[in-house]
């Protein structure tokens, strides 16, 4: 083989490798909580203080937390995906509303529509640092046993819905 | 001399470390307040991802910081606390990541990298010195001799 050739070789190899590195999204952590029980917690409900949620709740049921603040710009984009998804298809959405105060979480379902069964507040944001969140809007989906089977990070588009949250939620109810 | 103390005070400026994180926190005692410092400059805020939570100024940063002094302050070890970051948010919270099967390429990259790099150097160089020697027919040889042997005798 030409020995002049080796440069360019191992230059056409970094440029595809930094290539694929361009790529990727460096925002987007792998999440740790893929495949483990999701963490427990016990919060008041957004619209009836005095009852609780807890994940515990929900088992046996397959279900998507949606991690969403009032503050939050792209909690906003991505309301009207979760208000369709709700519509479309039966999906058991439960929401925490993180650091958020329970007037301002209020008004802003009440103005672009509430597509939870029921919101649990974290005006503190401790139950955010539980489940690992550093984005709003985050989004998990949990197996009937209540483990983390799928997290997407940022707001979901319709075509996540369609192509990652719909199918989970289908396999994870046949298993 | 002014100007000099002007300067050094616009580089006061330019280091974010120099303003941020100025929260008031009471330690129980000095060593308390020495392992919070370690911890907060060790973790990464995954929010900011080039600072770290000392430094960082984003809101989820300063619970973090809370949640450090409170796990101190609950008598956890530094390990603990570690382990707590990195099983919500990954190896990534850590500037100083763990030696594990995903981080071991990390590590050992550089190693390797230098190993090939040293092996490439060696039989390159070993490859030009046997270039040479292979130079040297025996006619050349002859020759070497005779013009050695002639310089000799012009002395």
């Amino acid at each position: 083989m030409n020995r002049a050739l080796l440069p360019l070789i191992a230059f056409v190899v970094l440029v595809v490798f930094l290539g694929i590195g361009l790529t990727k999204d460096p925002r987007k952590l792998p999440s740790t909580f893929i495949g483990k029980t999701a963490p427990a917690f016990s919060l008041p409900q957004l619209y009836d203080l005095d009852k609780r949620f807890s994940p515990k709740d929900m088992l046996g049921k397959v279900w998507v937390l949606n991690v969403w603040a009032s503050w939050c710009v792209s909690c906003r984009a991505e309301h009207h995906v979760l208000n369709n998804m709700i519509k479309n298809n039966k999906v058991n959405l439960i929401g925490l509303n993180y650091k958020d105060a329970v007037t301002d979480a209020r008004d802003w379902l009440g103005r672009y529509g509430n597509p939870y069964q029921l919101s649990a507040s974290d005006v503190e944001g401790l139950i955010g640092i539980e489940w690992g969140v550093y984005g709003v809007p985050e989004t998990f989906v949990m197996d009937k046993k209540g483990i983390v089977r799928l997290k997407h990070t940022g707001p979901v588009t319709d075509k996540d819905v369609a192509d990652e949250i719909i199918p989970m939620i289908k396999k994870l109810e046949k298993e | 001399m002014k100007k000099v103390a002007i300067i050094l005070s616009f580089l006061f400026l330019l280091n974010p470390s120099t303003y941020a994180a100025v929260e008031v926190k009471q330690f129980k005692n000095p060593e308390h307040e020495k392992r919070y410092k370690a911890l907060i400059i060790e973790l990464r805020c995954v929010v900011c991802q080039n600072q770290n939570i000392a430094e960082s100024n984003a809101a989820l940063a300063k619970d973090l910081r809370k949640q450090v002094f409170k796990m101190i302050n609950a008598g956890e070890s530094d390990d603990d606390i570690l382990e707590f970051m990195v099983t919500r948010y990954g190896d990534f919270v850590l500037y100083d990541p763990q030696f594990n099967s995903t981080t071991f390429l990390l590590w050992v990259g550089p190693f390797i990298i230098f190993i090939i790099g040293l092996y490439i150097l060696v039989s390159f160089i070993r490859q030009r010195k046997t270039f040479v020697v292979a130079e040297l027919s025996n006619e050349d040889k002859e020759k070497l001799k005779q013009l050695l042997e002639n310089k000799e005798q012009t002395k």
